[in-house]
């Protein structure tokens, strides 16, 4: 993955944000741009490799990033992605969910890890989502 | 504010986006690449289940990140994490939230810890979230 000064000023403009409040060169990556992974694999379920989902009755769960350092416009990261956990729960409203829980490592040129990403998705029972 | 001035229950300022449209839905599709077509494809949205499109909770969530970075910069980050409540729909008002839970020293680094918070406009919580952050001393 290439950090591209360019995705970095769309993905600000995408949050509402001003590209330009951050003088910082080159510039760093604000804390959710990790997430432009997806452009660089061929749908963000490459994330949960071997898992397959109903991307219909896929709900979001949780989201962490942990940085070991900032990273800048111009950096070009090597990515891995494993599945850690999944594991079944009623929910309140009676239906199974799947909780699928994967992370995602990034190193840079140097081969030292700067950031983990890590997704819990949940595939929620049937046709109505809760 | 300054960094400086980040104690122990400081509250961050708040950031409000909206009323959200299905425009700044395709837009944070194509500028973070998760192009799911529950977030912009209203057929394929009905016919899962959904009484119409709603937005990418990364949406709400890159939000409140920048009322993180608004308060400590982008370099000094170290956690940030985000749970989804509820989703975001078009026409919503989302109010995003912090504060400092806890200012601390740790390997002669100063740091800090936070709560996040991202409600819509019936005061419903969508968004929950944490972070820890490097500080200049």
């Amino acid at each position: 993955m290439v950090v591209e000064r360019g995705k970095i000023r769309e993905f600000l403009r995408a949050l509402h944000d001003d590209p330009d409040a951050d003088a910082s060169e080159p510039p760093v990556a604000p804390p959710t741009f990790l997430m432009t992974v997806a452009h660089w694999l061929d749908d963000l379920a490459a994330t949960r490799p071997g898992v397959v989902l109903d991307r219909r009755r896929v709900l979001h769960g949780e989201q962490e990033f942990e940085y070991r350092r900032p990273i800048r416009a111009g950096e070009v990261l090597t990515v891995r992605s494993r599945v850690r956990e999944v594991y079944e729960k009623h929910g309140r409203r009676g239906g199974a969910m799947l909780f699928v829980v994967s992370e995602t490592e990034f190193r840079d040129a140097g081969d030292a890890v700067v950031a983990y990403m890590r997704n819990t998705a949940i595939e929620t029972e049937g046709s109505a989502p809760a | 504010m300054t960094t400086s001035q980040l104690e122990t229950g400081t509250i961050l300022e708040p950031i409000e986006i909206g009323p959200l449209s299905r425009t700044d839905f395709v837009r944070y599709a194509g500028a973070s690449g998760d192009f799911n077509p529950v977030h912009h494809d209203e057929e394929f949205a009905r016919a899962s289940g959904h009484p119409t499109v709603f937005g990418h909770g990364m949406l709400a969530a890159g939000v409140l990140a920048r009322v993180v970075t608004r308060a400590v910069g982008r370099e000094g980050l170290r956690r940030f994490r985000v749970r989804f409540l509820a989703r975001i729909w078009p026409g919503d008002v989302v109010r995003c939230e912090g504060r400092i839970t806890r200012r601390y020293e740790s390997e002669e680094k100063h740091l800090v810890d936070g709560e996040l918070s991202a409600r819509n406009q019936r005061g419903e919580t969508v968004v929950t979230g944490s972070f820890t952050a490097l500080v200049p001393s």
